[in-house]
């Protein structure tokens, strides 16, 4: 703040950082993702975006409100939504069938090239499908708009061997860390990361550049520790989470889940959350009961995705950094 | 002193890093979705110039340095320093030792202004604007004639930087170089 309670630089940079075209390719691509769905018979839903639970993921930070208590909401604080996640699934548990959203999500913090802490993601539900049926519905949206070959499907497993000699199944933590102290530059900051932090620095420093350039790539079949919401299961003698990602041109577009059904299950991975937050010493978050009740009440098998409006008009119009597809990002707002 | 989180690190800032004093260049967020997130930092360190990359996880945090830059007009040279004093009327001086001078040695004319970067008030580096003038003490007799030819030959000028002028400049010239690239630039009119 400047001394005269004005805002540094605000007479400089109030213009907009996307041009008038990226605006129309924007609004093009949003009538043109409306369309796929109408086409495909997939209802368009609106949810909140303050609520009164956030997420419990350990890696997202959701940035905190304090509304005026209201009847049935008797807490000063509330949080803005960082996928519209959860309402979804209580839309699945009451009957919605197939269902999408665009909405503008919220991740504190986050702010790069790839990222801005307010963006737009579109998210859908397909009652009845698996992992496998969805990835061909989102690999038919990307191809719809961008200029790129059908993507190839490769286990999480096999791209590390792949591209950094590291079988992450089995692989002890020597071998991860040693992998990883050229990466970072910086032994004291790898010997204080786990098992899952090594492995997502050598996936975000070594694997993800490399990824998609020829073809786009799913990555499929991540480590269970990494399950986040998705189900397990066996594979080749080890858990994994049937979880998907799309990466494009190094660009990571997508998450995917064959969807955790399971209350109790549910309730544990939200509790083993909160424990990690606690180690991190983050703040712990309420646990979304009302979630809870739905998939008690019973949540259609389901699968579900996520993906970022932002990053694919990104790709579309060929430009590297998020704020020239942005009219106004974080800091100019 | 207070201290700056990832989220605040921008180029231009100064940190401590390892107990020395560095300027940040560029700060890459890194974050999969659903994981870690990572900022990848180059820094210059101050003392030693050299250029670190290094990652830390988001949200931590790194001291500030007491780092500042100074318009100071050069003044003279006791053969071990060399002293400045601020523009700003305060007279007041300091004194820059030969690592802090460095290169900027032969660009150095008393009365001109140079910016000094003092690190917790000491003179850390001199650098010089980035044009100086200067005058030409040596080079071999100017050639009149063809200007447009080119060709050039080297000339020593009065701080005992040797550049390369064309060939028709003359000692006792006055001449404008870009001291980043070490360039003549153009004789200036007196």
């Amino acid at each position: 703040m400047n001394p005269d309670g004005t805002l540094p630089g605000a007479a400089s940079d109030w213009r907009p950082t996307a041009t008038r075209q990226i605006l129309e390719s924007r609004a093009h691509q949003l009538q043109w993702v409306r369309g796929f769905f109408a086409e495909r018979g997939v209802l368009e839903v609106e949810t909140p975006i303050l609520a009164q639970c956030g997420v419990t993921d350990p890696n997202i930070d959701c940035i905190e409100a304090s509304p005026i208590p209201v009847a049935g909401w008797p807490q000063p604080r509330g949080w803005l939504q960082s996928s519209p996640e959860y309402h979804m699934k209580r839309l699945l548990a009451a009957g919605a069938g197939s269902i999408y959203q665009i909405s503008r999500v919220f991740r504190d913090g986050e702010r790069g090239r790839r990222h801005n802490p307010e963006f737009s993601m579109v998210e859908w539900y397909r009652p009845g499908w698996d992992d496998d049926q969805l990835m061909d519905e989102v690999a038919a949206l990307v191809t719809g708009i961008l200029d790129v070959p059908e993507p190839e499907r490769i286990p999480y497993r096999e791209l590390l061997i792949r591209h950094a000699g590291l079988d992450p199944m089995t692989a002890d933590m020597a071998e991860l860390r040693r992998v990883c102290y050229p990466l970072a530059g910086d032994r004291q900051l790898v010997d204080g990361l786990d098992r899952d932090s090594c492995l997502d620095l050598i996936m975000s420093f070594q694997v993800e550049p490399a990824l998609g350039h020829e073809r786009p790539v799913f990555i499929t079949r991540y480590p269970a520790s990494q399950a986040s919401l998705a189900r397990t299961s066996l594979d080749d003698g080890h858990q994994v989470a049937h979880r998907f990602e799309l990466y494009v041109k190094g660009i990571e577009l997508c998450n995917g889940y064959w969807e955790l059904t399971d209350a109790d299950e549910q309730r544990h991975r939200f509790e083993a959350d909160n424990a990690r937050r606690r180690e991190l010493g983050k703040p712990e978050m309420p646990l979304d009961e009302r979630l809870l009740a739905a998939l008690e009440a019973g949540l259609p098998e389901c699968a579900g995705v996520a993906l970022g409006l932002d990053r694919l008009l990104m790709l579309k119009c060929g430009v590297d950094d998020i704020s020239e597809v942005l009219a106004f990002p974080a800091e100019r707002s | 002193m207070a201290s700056y989180s990832t989220n605040e690190f921008r180029s231009g800032l100064k940190v401590l890093l390892d107990g020395d004093p560095c300027v940040i260049l560029d700060n890459e967020f890194v974050k999969p979705g659903k994981g870690q997130a990572f900022n990848r930092v180059k820094l210059r360190n101050l003392m030693t110039n050299r250029v670190w990359e290094r990652t830390f996880k988001s949200g931590e945090s790194l001291e500030a340095a007491d780092v500042v830059d100074q318009d100071m007009e050069y003044l003279y040279t006791d053969g071990e320093f060399w002293h400045f004093m601020k523009t700003d009327g305060s007279f007041e001086q300091f004194a820059a030792d030969a690592k802090a001078v460095g290169d900027t040695l032969k660009w150095l004319k008393e009365q001109d202004v140079y910016t000094i970067t003092l690190y917790n008030g000491a003179p850390l580096t001199v650098t010089p604007p980035n044009f100086v003038e200067l005058e030409v003490v040596e080079t071999d007799p100017g050639m009149k004639g063809d200007t447009a030819q080119g060709g050039s030959k080297p000339a020593t000028l009065s701080t005992g930087a040797v550049v390369q002028v064309p060939l028709f400049i003359a000692v006792g010239e006055v001449l404008k170089v870009d001291t980043r690239t070490g360039e003549y630039v153009s004789r200036v009119k007196s």
